[in-house]
């Protein structure tokens, strides 16, 4: 016989069990993958593959310098692209967006977030890569900014929509014009969520696959010109597993190790570029 | 009873929240120097009355405003009128302090003078500390100027928001239950800076402490229901009201 509150203790331990252990399942997954890209791709890991491309197929050595460059490059103008368009619609949602034009964005923006990303390579390959007549990691670019876009847009709304609306009338109140009231006050104050949301939004595009292979293609060699067909690492891993050869597969490891570590890296400095700027005492 | 020469006024002041009138026909006018509390119940439209008086309730869902409010004998929301610009010559201190948690202790006090323009590095730290010295802060936070306002104490973040409004020299103070979130010996600092600034501003409070409106105002407004019930010497409301209704609230009989 045991009193209602000692049950009641044993009852919120066994909840309080459980959601840990829910949470250790969740976490299970993170770190398998990781000790798994570490074994079997860690041993690829030398100068020649950061510096040289892909050997010929079935030869031994080379490297991914071509897919590391490639990915770096496609990212960083999809993300060029997709960034601002997505921070400035958010913040137009979350400042402005209270009528039906609001309304209607955001629920654009949420179909679009739902869209598969297969889907948004065919209609940058249909807008893009046709007229144009040949494939070229710009339109891969394209594909994936409109891929962040939505992302973008919601995280930054929902931030912003977080800063205290007393922020705001105390902006207004003591003069400041409304887009002031709004650069200055709601979206600095939201900015360390907004770049968060953004950096999220580029580790996810940086592993997309599906939007580049009608789109970028892929490319053997090193290339830096936007116009024209180029690697990037999930487009090597691709290939490279899916392939006959065992230097390929060693390479694809090693590839998919280094995607890994790029995606960390960008969240690692994320938080080193938002910590708070303030002087105590 | 209307005073002509009170640099704020307000005339035949009606504020609508869609079709529903918050602040029915309310007129009153603030003279200069003094300090008019605004005392009510709950949802009487004290509140809606002070956002009135800088064009801020025209900015709540569906808030607008009918009548008139002279500033200096302009109508402040006569067409061809910058909203921006009345907001800059009336300063308002809300319910619950609010600096902004992304400027410094500094950049807060000077907010409203480097809004669209650039100051003189000394013509700012001139006006930062009279303005702290205004709000009876700055022997706390001289050493701490490049600090996070956040880690003021509540009644000190307060007095960092009254520095802030009246850093840019406005006309007029509006404070909108400046103390209803604050402890009681903040909330005295606080009574006492309102008696120091009435000497440079004109100043309106609205309280819900009717204690708090009989130690610091000199003239008292009992709204009730959206109407304004009576106006006098903040003495005469409260030991002699001609009103019925005023008796009752202010001998807490209601409210």
């Amino acid at each position: 016989m045991i009193s209602r509150s000692a049950r009641r203790r044993l009852f919120s331990r066994f909840m309080t069990g459980l959601t840990l252990l829910a949470a250790l399942i969740a976490l299970a997954p993170l770190f398998a993958i990781f000790a798994d890209l570490v074994i079997r791709g860690a041993s690829s890991l030398n100068l020649d593959f950061f510096i040289r491309n892909p050997a010929a197929a079935g030869q031994t050595g080379g490297g991914v310098a071509n897919a590391i460059v490639g990915t770096l490059i496609i990212v960083g103008v999809g993300s060029a692209m997709g960034l601002p368009v997505g921070i400035g619609a958010g913040v137009y949602l979350a400042e402005y967006g209270g009528g039906r034009l609001g309304a209607v964005v955001r629920f654009l923006a949420d179909v679009l977030n739902g869209a598969p990303s297969v889907i948004v390579g065919i209609f940058a390959w249909t807008w893009v890569v046709r007229p144009m007549g040949h494939f070229s990691a710009l339109s891969g670019a394209i594909a994936l900014a409109v891929l962040m876009i939505p992302m973008v847009t919601r995280t930054t709304e929902e931030m912003v929509r977080l800063v205290p609306h007393s922020l705001r009338e105390a902006a207004l109140a003591l003069g400041f014009p409304r887009w002031r009231a709004t650069a200055r006050i709601m979206v600095r104050a939201a900015w360390p969520g907004i770049v968060t949301g953004a950096l999220v939004a580029v580790a996810r595009i940086a592993g997309e696959t599906a939007p580049l292979l009608f789109t970028t293609l892929g490319n053997l060699n090193f290339k830096t010109n936007v116009m024209q067909p180029m690697q990037t690492l999930s487009l090597q891993i691709y290939v490279f597993a899916t392939g006959p050869f065992e230097e390929w597969h060693r390479l694809a490891w090693g590839a998919a190790l280094v995607l890994m570590a790029l995606v960390l890296l960008v969240g690692v400095a994320a938080r080193a570029a938002t910590q708070k700027r303030f002087r105590n005492g | 009873m209307v005073d002509l020469q009170a640099p704020l006024r307000a005339e035949r002041v009606t504020a609508l929240f869609g079709k529903k009138a918050a602040v029915k026909d309310v007129s009153l006018a603030f003279p200069a120097n003094t300090v008019t509390a605004i005392i009510g119940p709950s949802g009487c439209g004290k509140s809606t009355f002070l956002r009135c008086l800088n064009r801020l309730h025209e900015l709540s869902p569906a808030g607008a405003v009918e009548g008139k409010v002279l500033l200096d004998g302009t109508d402040i929301y006569d067409t061809g009128v910058n909203p921006v610009a009345i907001r800059r010559r009336i300063g308002m201190v809300f319910q619950q302090p609010n600096p902004f948690p992304t400027m410094t202790v500094y950049e807060n006090v000077a907010a409203g003078l480097t809004v669209g323009r650039r100051v003189p590095r000394a013509e700012l730290d001139a006006v930062v500390e009279r303005a702290l010295r205004g709000a009876a802060l700055w022997d706390e936070v001289k050493d701490r100027l490049r600090a996070n306002p956040l880690a003021l104490s509540g009644g000190q973040q307060q007095r960092l928001c009254i520095a802030r409004a009246i850093a840019p020299r406005p006309d007029v103070v509006l404070l909108d239950e400046p103390t209803s979130a604050l402890d009681p010996i903040s909330t005295q600092s606080i009574e006492e800076l309102v008696q120091e600034l009435k000497q440079e501003f004109t100043v309106v409070i609205v309280t819900h402490n009717m204690q708090q409106a009989a130690r610091i105002s000199d003239s008292t407004a009992f709204f009730y229901l959206g109407e304004l019930v009576e106006h006098g010497d903040t003495a005469a409301i409260f030991t002699s009201p001609k009103e019925r209704r005023t008796e009752a609230y202010v001998t807490g009989r209601f409210g």
